[in-house]
């Protein structure tokens, strides 16, 4: 029994999967981290500061101290708060923006430079429902924002986690026909499978990403994937001048560290998805198949930066605009592109 | 195997003790919540059947959907905690209305389900038998969806796009 489990623990197999799987999960709090003082100097380059430097050279440690601040914070409850559901909301948060990650593959099927006898995905978990268990998971984010909202028995959180989960079921319509769009071209619910579909070049030099085909369809989803993860210009559920500061605003110290990460995770997996889904994952020019992981990050990057410049140029939509923009621009257009899409795919016998 | 069989027992467990929960609890929130639980025990269950479709769309339309919905309704009217106190005192033929209804509609059902397995002949080899690989093909669901059951789907839908109309209509405001 005990020799079987070290046979286990030792093999191989198990070790890259180990691997891989914390790779996922440091690499997602680094992500995080990152995120925190890259939106900081982004930030502080857009409205000509310096943005942190105290801390570190040009304040690279800032995120660690910001971490440690948090950790030795006093956790407070109100007395009138559900102390089950306050303490549960920022682990659903935390935990759905893991799991998302989980179906996201990141580059080419490898053997890890021959340690493996056989190539293994770079993923977590190789589901063939992967965009929609991705999907799934995502919208139990909702849960954890309404309960917190619920659990903190105050009234700018309560409307900060009405609004927040308005806004992310009015959104996630038009987010899945786009997703459902995207299946429908690659004709596969694997993201490894849409992701080595948009393998090659048209002409011989333009990338054959779905975001060319499919421009409408990407700005479908990059809208409804900024409003999915509550940022600006559709960051209602922190809308400061109206709702102190949203779900949150009872939360303190690792609670609220918890829902802060979540945040910044999800942004991560939503930048992931998108780069698997419109602008071909891990497949580009110049650097070896093996190698492939080094584009996703690179087009990860990119997109994040997107959110970032995003976030510092466009003026918080009003509540009633953000509804309607939903409902009467994003869900039509949505609904016709995939109409359109399901046409071309049917004449042309397939993409 | 035998993960198989642990694994079936945790799922089960937590779907049924989930559903009892909603029943038990006072608080209407804490109802939802254990609902969802169960939903995810019911989830595992599907993927046991090698039935992930089945599995991850149940989540999205019910936990992620429905019982957000349910939750506004229960959060925006502030539905109190029962007070069964009261309730407790009287003898049960006396309880309120709704429970005679909900005791008559339990021993119905419970008649019911060993009616329909008393019934169904080679039950062993159901529970043994290996699930059926179609199921979990998306293209096959969506063949069968859109031609044997094609009227079923139609009307399903029918049904869906009326009772929205008629929502519709009845949350309007009058024009006067």
């Amino acid at each position: 029994m005990v020799a079987g489990i070290i046979e286990f623990m030792t093999a191989p197999t198990t070790i890259a999967y180990l691997g891989i799987v914390s790779v996922v999960f440091m690499g997602l709090q680094i992500m995080a981290a990152v995120m925190v003082y890259a939106e900081r100097k982004v930030a502080a380059f857009m409205q000509q500061r310096l943005g942190p430097y105290r801390v570190g050279p040009k304040g690279i440690l800032q995120p660690i101290a910001d971490i440690v601040k948090l950790f030795f914070k006093e956790e407070l409850r109100p007395k009138a708060a559900d102390a089950f559901l306050f303490s549960l909301a920022p682990i659903i948060s935390v935990t759905a923006a893991y799991l998302a990650f989980a179906t996201i593959p990141f580059g080419a099927p490898t053997t890890f430079f021959g340690f493996l006898d056989h190539e293994m995905p770079l993923q977590v978990a190789d589901v063939n429902v992967a965009v929609l268990v991705f999907f799934a998971v995502s919208s139990m984010g909702v849960w954890g924002i309404v309960l917190a909202g619920w659990a903190s028995n105050s009234k700018y959180s309560l409307l900060g986690g009405l609004r927040s989960s308005a806004q992310m079921i009015s959104y996630e319509l038009a987010y899945g026909i786009a997703l459902a769009t995207v299946v429908l071209m690659a004709n596969s619910m694997s993201l490894r499978e849409i992701v080595d579909a948009q393998q090659g070049y048209w002409f011989g030099f333009i990338p054959k990403w779905y975001v060319i085909p499919q421009a409408i369809g990407f700005f479908v989803f990059a809208c409804a994937g900024v409003a999915e993860t509550n940022r600006a210009p559709f960051d209602f559920p922190e809308a400061e001048q109206e709702l102190v500061a949203g779900y949150h605003t009872e939360y303190s110290s690792m609670r609220f560290a918890m829902f802060f990460m979540a945040e910044y995770i999800n942004m991560v997996t939503v930048a992931a998805i998108a780069t698997n889904l419109y602008l071909g994952g891990w497949h580009g020019p110049f650097i070896p198949a093996n190698y492939g992981w080094i584009w996703f990050v690179i087009k990860l990057a990119f997109l994040l930066f997107i959110y970032l410049w995003l976030r510092w140029t466009l003026p918080r939509f009003r509540y009633d605009q953000l509804m309607s923009f939903g409902w009467k621009v994003l869900l039509p257009v949505a609904t016709v592109n995939l109409l359109l899409t399901a046409a071309g795919v049917l004449y042309f016998g397939g993409y | 195997m035998a993960t198989d069989a642990l694994l079936f027992y945790v799922f089960a467990a937590v779907t049924v003790l989930g559903a009892l929960a909603v029943v038990i609890q006072k608080n209407p929130v804490y109802s939802l919540v254990s609902l969802v639980g169960s939903f995810f025990g019911l989830t595992g269950l599907y993927v046991l059947l090698e039935a992930p479709f089945l599995a991850v769309v149940q989540i999205i339309v019910y936990a992620g959907a429905i019982m957000v919905l349910f939750l506004f309704v229960v959060m925006v009217l502030n539905v109190p905690r029962e007070d069964a106190a009261e309730w407790d005192r009287a003898h049960p033929l006396y309880r309120p209305m709704a429970m005679r209804v909900g005791a008559v509609l339990a021993v119905l059902l419970a008649l019911e389900l060993a009616w329909a397995l008393s019934r169904t002949s080679g039950l062993s080899e159901a529970v043994n038998a290996k699930p059926n690989a179609l199921v979990s093909n998306v293209t096959h669901l969506g063949k069968v969806l859109f031609t044997d059951y094609m009227f079923a789907f139609e009307v399903t839908s029918i049904l869906i796009i009326a009772a929205m109309v008629g929502a519709v209509v009845l949350a309007r405001k009058r024009e006067e």
